[in-house]
Order: structure tokens, then C-alpha cells, then sequence
């Protein structure tokens, strides 16, 4: 059988498995109770077994297996999910990612799981379990004191290594006073170790241990073919070292140690028993989402197809020929004035706009399929902060253009880890003050106009603007005059600057700032804009503004001079006529009364150096103005006619022009001539 | 013999240049332009390329020689050197010849006032007939030309 054709069907269909698992096990360890979400898991596992078998890829066929045969323990009431059982489901997880990754670059998927498999047997045998049952044994003190820093991965590997027939021994190791070189000594006992065996683990940590980070002694835990004698021998002949303890670790041994831990695991338990409660109505949220979720799911994976992106762009990129046609052809008609030729272009125009309108919806995707990987993430980051985090998503189903949602990921990604990292507090500092225990991080998307909005909006310890200040002005990015005069929203801009991101302490600002000029470049790179809104103790908001697409926009066209420009009608706020005894003239700029308030008035044709434009429009008593938004702040841009308003392609001006002032690109006209898109942003200060 | 070189003929202000055949994609006779605000003078702006957008320089301002009026014989050569796609203006196009890459001299230092490093050499193709080889690559480079819109501030 020829594989190749079917790869780049696994790849699609392995990595909604891995997405539908990665879902399924959180919505589960917030209702462990559930047996039919283990169903759920169960089914993909197997069918990715059976595809990965198919394909050939054992590795991954193996490590499903493992994880089938642990899920079919839990499903068949033999065993109970508990925090063990998740991490390790959740690394499989992991390491399948990786293998699926490796893959779609080519290689061959294949991947070391052996710890992991050999954690999820003992999950399987109940071994990883046997020591905490066994702790009534009577504890040996010294014993329990060593082995309280092994974590439950490493004694189930080593308890599996036991029963295995392997030696598992604690070795301490102790260099002479007189040692010159211990990194160099250290480095020989590994060699030794490593030439016989594993080692698990080692305190103090090797890197530690390689950059001579100990005092005098370092011990590891180790599995060997060796004995006792043996292996006390081979390190004893290194030179320079004073002493060799070699311990053989036996069950019961283990099990002491687990008993010396199980004080600790009680803390946990209190702990994660005290969450329930707080966490309750998220937990009932989630039991509604499954629900709608399999009732969509169901027919839509039947009535979707995959399509290449490249065919759709093409589709796109021809499309985009035929408005421009179209405009010409709507052109000659008003010229020829034939009654038939108008009406047959009025209904190829209606035609072809439903055509536009259903081109465009094919490109759009929903974001979840951006947001359904951070519930993962936030309980990763979460749990190695020691956080307590809620992340609540709303508007997953909003659809944005394919591209734009293929980049926004690592921006949104970046802010999200902002928020969790630096934004909410740990439990103790959120119980002092006063908040809830558990931190909310709220992941919200929706349109407005033509725009569709990411907020992700912490309830944590909010931005600190006169820290920001502070790094601000040693970063050399403010001057320390201009400091003060900053209002709120520009001391948060600066976050975004790039002196930011080489910020060298992270705590001078709370942390935020690290690599947020990466997060603002992409969104601009997008046609986005980044606004931050935070209250000091109360929170912060991060408000991600994207366009819906990139190739099609509605856009004002105007004439200045000879030339004509367009202006995207999504910056503009509305047009009007000023006489010219209205315009005043503050600090030698020209303003204009709109609505009640000042606002600059920017003579486009100036700016742009217009030829034989200034004269016939000074003379004249009326000028025509576009009134331009950007953010908050209006300005009014002069221009001598408007066109009409149109639906325009973007087009690039390539790689030779880039960096111009106040253009965005450009668009061809119904005539075949070439009209330049005005970057309003530019010309706002 | 060393190995033969397909070259576009076109002349500019007296002169006869090549470039490799590889690196032109059409040559076109003037078309309407859109002038770009704000760029250096030599860029003459952009225009419709069958759909495609692509900016048009005049390559005798790019070289710093006086402009000329346009004509019936004037033509843009479309170029592509790397991802940058560039119109260059020219008096006119003449010729498509296969020069000896023997017969390629390194530049002298000066020839009709253009920097040695816009050339890639002088090709003699007949007794009396100089063909300048320009270096695509750098009459294209655009670090000169953020230096040079520097200068005109």
C-alpha cells in the first residue's frame, strides 16, 4: 500500500484526536467523576492506535496502547483518576504531540517513551499506588528523610525497576576538602554511573553539580546490573573522592519514604478539596459544554472537507480579478448607456457580491481552533506557578479570516502567559488581598463592525504605572520630562516598545513587557491594534482589535489634485464640508470644529505633495473633509472630491517599496490605474 | 570558449547595457503610472501589471544622469532579482545577443559616471561595440536608497 497518500490525512485526523484527548482530560480532571468523558478519551486513543499501526509508526501505536489499557481500568470502575494519572496521561499526551510533530517535519515518529510507558504500567499494575498503601510499615526515619525529594514519577520508576529484577541504589558520594577540581570529579562518578546504568535523579540537580554547585557531598539515585560491592568499588577508584555510601533501595524502603510524604500529599488533598467549592459553577459550565459540543459535532464532520489553503487563496487571488473587471464593466455601462448592458452588469454586480460574500466566508474559520489549545496551556503554566486559575472562554465561535487566525496564536499565546505569569497573583497574596483564592483569566472574542475583538482580561495585581515609568525612563524609551505628562493608556503602550523586551529585571515591572513588542509588531503586521486598560490591585485588559480579512475592504476613494487615493472606510468616522473661515489656526496648526470638540485639520494634499492641488483649493470657499479615527483621537483630512465608496483588493507594493510614509498598500481601479491606500493610522499623531 | 550569456540589449543615454535574460520577465512600453508620495524622484511610482502591482524606477535618475522625455521607444523591463519585482524605464530595448563569458572585462572605474559596484563588467561583443553588464543587485539595493532619501531631507 502506497502510505504516503494517506499521511496527510493521519497528520489532519491524529491531530483532532490529540485535540479532542487534550480537551477531554481537562474537562475531566474538573469532573473526575465522569465516565463518559473517558469514553471519549478512550475512543480517540484507540482509533489514533489504529491509524498510527496502519501507518507504521509504533512508537505511537505502543504508548496509545498504554494509555488505552490505564483508561480502560478508570472507564471499567477499577481505578479512580487522580492527579498521578492525569500528569501522566497529560506527558503522553505530550509526547505523542512531539512524535505527530516529528512526523509533519518529515521524520519518523519516533520518540523515547520507555519512562512513560513504564509509568503508565504501573498505573496499570497499581504499583505507583502500592507504596502509599503500604505506609503503615514501620518508617525508617533516615530512609524517609533521603527520599522525600523523589517525586511519584520517579518512585514508580523505580519501584517498576525493582520488580523488574534491576538494583536501584542511593549513592552518596563525598569528595575530599582537598579536591581541586570537583566539577571534574563529579563529572568521573557519572561517567562511572552512566557506563553501568540510569540515573533517576540527583540532588543537587547535575547542572548544579556540573557548574560545582555543592559542597562537598552530591548523592543520585540510580539503577544498575551491578551490585552493591561492585559498583562501590568502580566509584571508590576515582580519585580524590573521601567516601562512597551505596544504599539498595527496596520496596519497603519506598514505601517508608511515601509514609515520610504522605503528610505533605494530605496538604495537597485539603487544598485541592477546598477548590471544589469555588470551582463548582465552571464545573457545570463545562458538563453543558460537551453536550452542545458532541450534538454539532457529529453532522458537521460529515458535511465539511478539507481544502487545501492554496487552492482557496488562488480561488481568492481570481476572485479579486473579477471585482476589478467588475468595476470597469459597471464603468463602460454608465459611459454606453445602454439600457440592457446596465442591467445585465446590475445583476452580474448582485451576483458577484453574493459570490464576494460567500468567497470570503470559505477563508473563515472559528478561533477556537487558536483558543482550544490554551485551557492545556493555562493549567500548565498555572501549575508550575502554583496558581489557581480559571480561565473562562466566551466567543470561541467567532469566525476570523484563515490567515490572520493562523498568526494570531503566538501573540495571543504571549499575553496569555503575561497574565497567568505576571498578571494574577498567588493564592496567598490574592487571599491578603482579599480576592478569591482562584484567579480568573477571561478569554473573550466578538465582533464589532468590521473587526473582531480578542480581549484577554486578568483579575489579578494590574500594571504598576509608576514602575513602568521608572524602566521606561532608564531603558531610555521616555525622557524623564515627558514622564509625568503621560496619560494612562500611553505608560501602558510602552510596555509594547522594544527597550522593553531586553527589561533585564522582570520584577521591576511586574514582569510584563517581556517580548510584548513581538506581540505588538504581529498585530500590527495583521492590520490589529493592541490597547491595555488596568486598574493597580484590580486587574488588567489586553484588547486585541484585527481586521476580519486582509484581501477585500470597503474604502472611500477621493481625489486629490490629478490623483486618486482610497481611505478604508473602517478609519473613517464620517465626511463633511468646512467653510474656511472655520479653520482655525492653534500653535500654527490648522484645527476645526467637529461636534463640539477641536481636531486637527491634516491637508492631505500636502502631506503627499500633491502637484497643482494647493492653489484651485485655497481659492475655493468650501473644502471637503474625511473625519479619521485612530483609537480616540480624530483628525480631519483634507480632500478636493469624493469618489464613491468601494469594495477595493489589496494589493502589496512589493518588496522594493516598503516602509513609506502614511501608504498601506495600493488597489487597482475599474480603469486599470493604480490608486494608493492611505495609512490613516500615520497621520494621526 | 566559457560559458554563454543570453543578455536583454537596451540603451540608456548613449550607452548600450545588458542583463541576463534569467532576470527580466517582460518588457513593456510606458503605461500610465501611480505616483508614490514620499519616495525618492527616481521612482516614477507603480503600476497595473496585469493585476499585479510593481513599482517602476528611471533607471537614468537611478544612475544620476538627466532625465529625458519619454518616447515611442521608451520601455519598461520588468526585473526580478531575489523576491523584489522592479520596472527600470530605458531609452529603449533593442536586442537579445549570447555574449562569451570569456569575453567579460571587470569594470573600469568609471563609464558614463556610474559606480563601478552598479556593474558586473564590459563585454565586448563586437570591434567597436561595448556592452555594460549591469549588477542587478545592487542597482536594486535598497539600503542605498534609504541613504539616499536621507540625503534629500
Amino acid at each position: 500500500m502506497e502510505l504516503n497518500q494517506y499521511l496527510s490525512m493521519f497528520i489532519d485526523e491524529s491531530r483532532d484526536h490529540l485535540q479532542a484527548m487534550n480537551e477531554n482530560l481537562l474537562s475531566l480532571e474538573s469532573s473526575p467523576q465522569d465516565i463518559s468523558i473517558v469514553q471519549n478519551i478512550f475512543r480517540s486513543a484507540h482509533t489514533l492506535k489504529g491509524m498510527s499501526a496502519t501507518m507504521g509508526f509504533e512508537d505511537l501505536a505502543s504508548l496509545t496502547h498504554e494509555m488505552e489499557n490505564v483508561l480502560d481500568l478508570v472507564r471499567n470502575h477499577k481505578t479512580e483518576m487522580n492527579p498521578f494519572i492525569f500528569d501522566c496521561l497529560f506527558k503522553s499526551l505530550d509526547s505523542l504531540e512531539s512524535m505527530v510533530d516529528d512526523i509533519i517535519q518529515g521524520g519518523t515518529g519516533k520518540a523515547d517513551v520507555r519512562d512513560i510507558v513504564a509509568a503508565l504500567k504501573s498505573i496499570v499494575t497499581g504499583d505507583y499506588a502500592k507504596g502509599g498503601a503500604a505506609a503503615a510499615a514501620p518508617a525508617a526515619q533516615a530512609a524517609a528523610g533521603k527520599t522525600a525529594d523523589l517525586d511519584e514519577f520517579q518512585i514508580s520508576v523505580i519501584s517498576q525497576s525493582i520488580e523488574g529484577g534491576h538494583m536501584v541504589f542511593h549513592v552518596d558520594v563525598a569528595v575530599r576538602d582537598d579536591c581541586v577540581l570537583k566539577a571534574a570529579r563529579a563529572y568521573m562518578v557519572f561517567d562511572v554511573l552512566e557506563r553501568n546504568g540510569e540515573v533517576i535523579k540527583a540532588t543537587p540537580p547535575v547542572e548544579d553539580i556540573e557548574q560545582e554547585k555543592f559542597e562537598k557531598s552530591f548523592s543520585v539515585y540510580y539503577i544498575s546490573q551491578l551490585n552493591q560491592a561492585d559498583l562501590e568499588k568502580q566509584i571508590g577508584s576515582v580519585s580524590e573522592i573521601e567516601t562512597v555510601k551505596v544504599v539498595p533501595i527496596t520496596e519497603q524502603y519506598l514505601a517508608d519514604m511515601q509514609k515520610a510524604q504522605a503528610p505533605a500529599a494530605a496538604e495537597t488533598a485539603a487544598a485541592s478539596a477546598a477548590a471544589p467549592a469555588t470551582s463548582e459553577p465552571a464545573a457545570a459550565k463545562k458538563d453543558a459544554a460537551p453536550a452542545k459540543a458532541a450534538g454539532q459535532g457529529a453532522p458537521v464532520a460529515n458535511r465539511t472537507i478539507r481544502v487545501d489553503i492554496e487552492r482557496l487563496d488562488a480561488l481568492m487571488n481570481l476572485f479579486s480579478e473579477l471585482l476589478i473587471d467588475r468595476v470597469r464593466l459597471e464603468q463602460l455601462a454608465s459611459e454606453i448607456r445602454r439600457n440592457d448592458l446596465i442591467e445585465t452588469v446590475e445583476h452580474m454586480t448582485r451576483v458577484s457580491s453574493d459570490l464576494q460574500s460567500i468567497v470570503m466566508k470559505l477563508r473563515m474559520v472559528p478561533v477556537d481552533t487558536v483558543f482550544n489549545r490554551f485551557p492545556r496551556m493555562v493549567r500548565d503554566v498555572a501549575k508550575t506557578l502554583d496558581k489557581k486559575i480559571d480561565l473562562v472562554i466566551t466567543g470561541a465561535d467567532t469566525e476570523l479570516d484563515r490567515t490572520v487566525v493562523d498568526e494570531i496564536g503566538d501573540p495571543l499565546v504571549h499575553l496569555l502567559r503575561n497574565s497567568v505569569d505576571h498578571g494574577v497573583e498567588p493564592p496567598a497574596d490574592r487571599i491578603a488581598a482579599g480576592k478569591p483564592e482562584t484567579g480568573s483569566v477571561w478569554l473573550r472574542a466578538f465582533h464589532s463592525g468590521n473587526h473582531v475583538f480578542i480581549e484577554i482580561e486578568d483579575d489579578g495585581r494590574g500594571i504598576n504605572r509608576e514602575k513602568v515609568l521608572k524602566t521606561a525612563v532608564k531603558n531610555g524609551v521616555v525622557t524623564q520630562d515627558q514622564a509625568p505628562k503621560l496619560a494612562d493608556e500611553e505608560v501602558y503602550q510602552l510596555l509594547f516598545a522594544s527597550g522593553f523586551s531586553t527589561a533585564d529585571k522582570i520584577s521591576d515591572i511586574s514582569g510584563r513587557g517581556v517580548g510584548l513588542d513581538v506581540v505588538k509588531t504581529k498585530i500590527e503586521s495583521l492590520g490589529g491594534r493592541v490597547h491595555v486598560q488596568s486598574q493597580l490591585g484590580r486587574g488588567t485588559k489586553f484588547s486585541v482589535q484585527l481586521p476580519l480579512t486582509l484581501s477585500i475592504i470597503s474604502a472611500m476613494l477621493v481625489r486629490l489634485g490629478p490623483e486618486k487615493y482610497a481611505i478604508p472606510l473602517s478609519s473613517i468616522v464620517e465626511t463633511a464640508a468646512v467653510k474656511q473661515d472655520q479653520i482655525r489656526q492653534v500653535h500654527g496648526n490648522k484645527m476645526v470644529n467637529f461636534r463640539s470638540s477641536v481636531i486637527p485639520l491634516v491637508d492631505t494634499a500636502q502631506v503627499f505633495d500633491v502637484p497643482q492641488s494647493a492653489e484651485a483649493r485655497e481659492s475655493s470657499a468650501e473644502m471637503q473633509m474625511v473625519v479619521i479615527r485612530k483609537g480616540e483621537k480624530l483628525a480631519a483630512l483634507t480632500v478636493d472630491e469624493f469618489i464613491g465608496q468601494q469594495e477595493i483588493v489589496l494589493k502589496s507594493l512589493g518588496k522594493y517599496l516598503t516602509n513609506l510614509f502614511a501608504i498601506s498598500g495600493a488597489t487597482i481601479l475599474g480603469d486599470g490605474q493604480v490608486a494608493l491606500i492611505v495609512d490613516t493610522n500615520a497621520l494621526i499623531k | 570558449m566559457g560559458e554563454e550569456l543570453k543578455v536583454i540589449v537596451f540603451a540608456l543615454a548613449h550607452e548600450e547595457y545588458g542583463i541576463e535574460v534569467e532576470k527580466v520577465r517582460t518588457i513593456e512600453r510606458m503605461m500610465p503610472m501611480t505616483r508614490v508620495p514620499k519616495t525618492p524622484e527616481f521612482i516614477k511610482g507603480v503600476i497595473n501589471l496585469r493585476g499585479v502591482v510593481v513599482p517602476v524606477i528611471d533607471l537614468r535618475g537611478r544612475f544620476g544622469f538627466a532625465e529625458a522625455e519619454y518616447t515611442d521607444n521608451t520601455r519598461i523591463i520588468i526585473v526580478a532579482v531575489g523576491d523584489i519585482e522592479v520596472g527600470m524605464i530605458v531609452d529603449s530595448a533593442n536586442d537579445v545577443i549570447d555574449v562569451d563569458s570569456d569575453a567579460i572585462e571587470n569594470p573600469p572605474e568609471i563609464v558614463g559616471g556610474i559606480k563601478a559596484k552598479y556593474l558586473r563588467g564590459i563585454a565586448k561583443i563586437a570591434d567597436d561595440r561595448l556592452l555594460i553588464l549591469l549588477n542587478l543587485s545592487e542597482v536594486l539595493n535598497k539600503s542605498e536608497i534609504i541613504q539616499l532619501e536621507h540625503l534629500e531631507e
